[in-house]
């Protein structure tokens, strides 16, 4: 293992009140959080959400304001970079131009002057099956194949953590897909701690074991990928991994483990459990694929909450049809439903009820924006433009 | 565990190198080169036949004054070299200390200017640039007044009793300045040039993997770096080494450089020898740049 860590074992990576300002901007906000040995874990958040400062902290690039970063029980805050051990692929990947892809995986090993570069570089030249490029420069090669080179440079130095800033954002969606398997079998085989930034909640999902989201500096809720998205904590979680549809509804009763609640003049229930607030305004989150939708009013049974509403667009996407539905107060819902007849049943115009299970609803706090975390595009392009100039 | 890829799928469009401009066909681009050629042709090409046929001219009598005519003598040459070696060798010797020292001051100040000073970026280069706006030998004559050997840099110089010879006016100290002074944004506007393209994660990435600041110095950032080292120190070695304002208004007798005596002898109508010399210096120059550029390893320069 890594030459730096004495115990000749995989440490925890905890980061304690880690607090970071950029002239007056909070960008890091009071995180404190423990990711354990060999895990693979996903900052997810928007771009601007403080993820890669934080990231860029754990590699020692940026100095927190406050907080500690720890190794195991090692205290690396105030180590520079090049005494960490930890390694980053780079957004971009920052490949060495002037050096031939062999160099700049032997890049790190050469610094610490370890013992058999030659062999150790050329067996992970292998590994990424790039060894007939050895003697290339970056610039010759594809996208695929430099993200691996970067994905090798750093892993040959067998780091405790291995940091990844975005390291798939630069490959079109067919070979992203095909990375993130790739990159998750890596991991596994190596058992290295990996942590990933991504802006890309797919991704998160897919790879991660453990998915943080992050807004506004602070981690808004962290857990199983399943976990966060059957049970989101925020408006902000629900509408940032995947969709969600969020009502305003207020408490009125109890029924043993549910809470009645009425909204627009319907009543339905949520469990008590999967609600963050008991009381008062509440605000009533359902996910897309959780509703059924059908012709006519509702069939309402004893497990089903529904409503009516009119269909006011139909986009076909070949496993599924998405469908927007007009309720009586105005607000459109998102409905998805698997395409299992074949063929289009329900179009535009046509009265519909949408229904589903109790026990799929969740409960989120009165005051909140349900569009909090809703992707404006025209936001996200703007704030991509000036993210990379 | 191997990373594989379906054979067959295609590489990311994005990812794939750029491909190489199509090269456009027609005759307006031989057209757009004719004033540049032309003017070529009649300030550099004749002037340098003319200037070479000079070079082989054979005195009519003793002296400058009785005239020349045209001949092959080749003599002009080895009389010429070996009558005035040591300026030659003065100049090369001048000329590359105060390359090495613009150097030395220029990376550092290129390197803060291209990382480092954020908005006021512009304003250092337009500070480096500033000087141009007055003639070169009008601030030449300036630092003759403020290296006077009663200007107070002297007087305080002495009184830490740091001159050998008790003054820097005439002295190799101040002709070597003066050329640094002179060449120094020559140096700096392309080490800033190529300092400027370089990504600051490369460096970022150099501290990841172990490097500390002084090796990614040397392993990253100078290799980075060489179009412009090797384009500064060329714009500053070859004018420097033919230059002689500096010597002649900063320097003395015993500080004379190669083209001081190009100077003089074209002011005292000995053509042949002025021109032989002129020809002998540009062929040293020549050498010295091919070498030096096939050793620095950047041939696409050229």
């Amino acid at each position: 293992m890594a030459s730096s860590s004495s115990s000749g074992k995989v440490e925890d990576l905890r980061l304690v009140s880690l607090v970071k300002d950029y002239s007056g901007v909070r960008a890091v906000d009071d995180i404190s959080l423990t990711i354990p040995a060999g895990s693979f874990f996903a900052l997810l958040g928007p771009s601007g959400c403080g993820k890669t400062t934080t990231l860029r902290i754990v590699a020692g690039l940026e100095d927190p304001t406050s907080g500690r970063v720890f190794i195991g029980e090692q205290d690396v805050t105030i180590k520079p970079p090049y005494q960490r051990p930890v390694n980053t692929v780079f957004q971009n990947y920052a490949l060495f131009p002037h050096l031939t892809i062999y160099d700049n995986v032997a890049f790190g090993l050469k610094r610490r002057g370890e013992k058999d570069i030659e062999t150790k570089v050329s067996d992970m030249l292998d590994l990424v099956e790039l060894s007939d490029l050895a003697r290339r420069k970056p610039a010759q090669l594809s996208g695929g194949q430099q993200q691996r080179v970067a994905v090798a440079r750093a892993l040959i130095n067998q780091p405790d953590v291995l940091l990844l800033d975005e390291p798939l954002g630069a490959l079109d969606l067919k070979l992203r897909r095909q990375m993130q398997i790739e990159l998750k079998r890596i991991q596994v085989d190596v058992g290295t701690t990996f942590v990933h930034v991504t802006h890309d909640q797919e991704e998160a999902m897919t790879m991660a074991d453990t998915v943080a989201v992050m807004n506004a500096g602070r981690i808004e809720q962290m857990g199983a990928p399943e976990e966060i998205y059957e049970l989101p904590k925020t408006a902000f979680v629900a509408n940032f991994l995947g969709q969600a549809n969020l009502m305003e509804a207020e408490v009125v009763d109890r029924d043993g483990a549910q809470l009645v609640v009425q909204a627009y003049g319907n009543k339905w229930s949520v469990p008590t459990v999967r609600a963050v607030q008991n009381e008062g305004q509440i605000i009533v989150g359902i996910r897309p694929e959780k509703l059924r939708i059908a012709l006519g009013a509702s069939s309402d049974t004893e497990g089903t909450n529904s409503i009516v509403g009119t269909v006011t667009d139909a986009s076909f996407v070949g496993v599924s049809t998405q469908y927007l539905v007009r309720t009586p107060w105005g607000q459109e819902l998102i409905a998805f439903e698997q395409n299992l007849a074949g063929g289009d049943r329900i179009r535009v115009g046509d009265e519909v009820s949408l229904t589903w299970e109790k026990s799929h609803s969740f409960g989120l706090a009165g005051h909140e924006n349900v569009d909090a975390g809703v992707m404006d595009l025209s936001g996200a392009i703007a704030e991509a433009v000036t993210e990379s100039s | 565990m191997a990373l594989t890829l379906t054979p067959g799928v295609p590489m990311a469009p994005g990812g794939e190198a750029p491909p190489e401009r199509v090269k456009r066909k027609g005759k307006t681009a031989y057209f757009l080169l004719i004033p540049g050629m032309a003017w070529l042709v009649f300030f550099f090409v004749i002037p340098l036949g003319s200037l070479f046929l000079t070079s082989l001219e054979r005195p009519l009598g003793s002296g400058p004054s009785a005239g020349y005519t045209s001949a092959l003598r080749w003599q002009n040459y080895t009389e010429a070299i070996s009558k005035y070696d040591t300026e030659f060798l003065r100049s090369f010797w001048y000329a590359g200390l105060a390359t090495i020292v613009c150097l030395i001051i220029s990376f550092p100040l290129a390197y803060f200017i291209a990382f480092r000073a954020g908005r006021w970026r512009n304003l250092l280069l337009v500070l480096i640039v500033a000087p141009f706006f007055c003639s070169f030998l009008i601030r030449t004559y300036a630092w003759k007044t403020i290296l006077a050997d009663d200007g107070f840099i002297t007087t305080f110089a002495n009184s830490l009793n740091l001159l050998p010879d008790d003054r820097i006016l005439a002295t190799p100290l101040a002709v070597v300045f003066g050329l640094v002074y002179n060449f120094l944004p020559f140096m700096v506007l392309p080490l800033y040039a190529s300092l400027e393209r370089i990504d600051p994660r490369l460096i970022e990435a150099a501290a990841d993997l172990y490097a500390r600041p002084w090796i990614g110095l040397q392993r990253v950032t100078i290799p980075l770096a060489m179009p412009g080292i090797v384009a500064g120190t060329l714009l500053t070695f070859i004018p420097a080494t033919g230059d002689f304002i500096n010597s002649q208004l900063l320097g003395s007798p015993r500080t004379r450089m190669i083209g001081n005596v190009i100077q003089t002898q074209f002011a005292r109508d000995a053509l042949p020898t002025a021109a032989a010399l002129s020809f002998s210096l540009m062929a040293v120059i020549l050498v010295v740049v091919f070498t030096y550029i096939r050793r620095a390893g950047t041939e696409e320069l050229l």
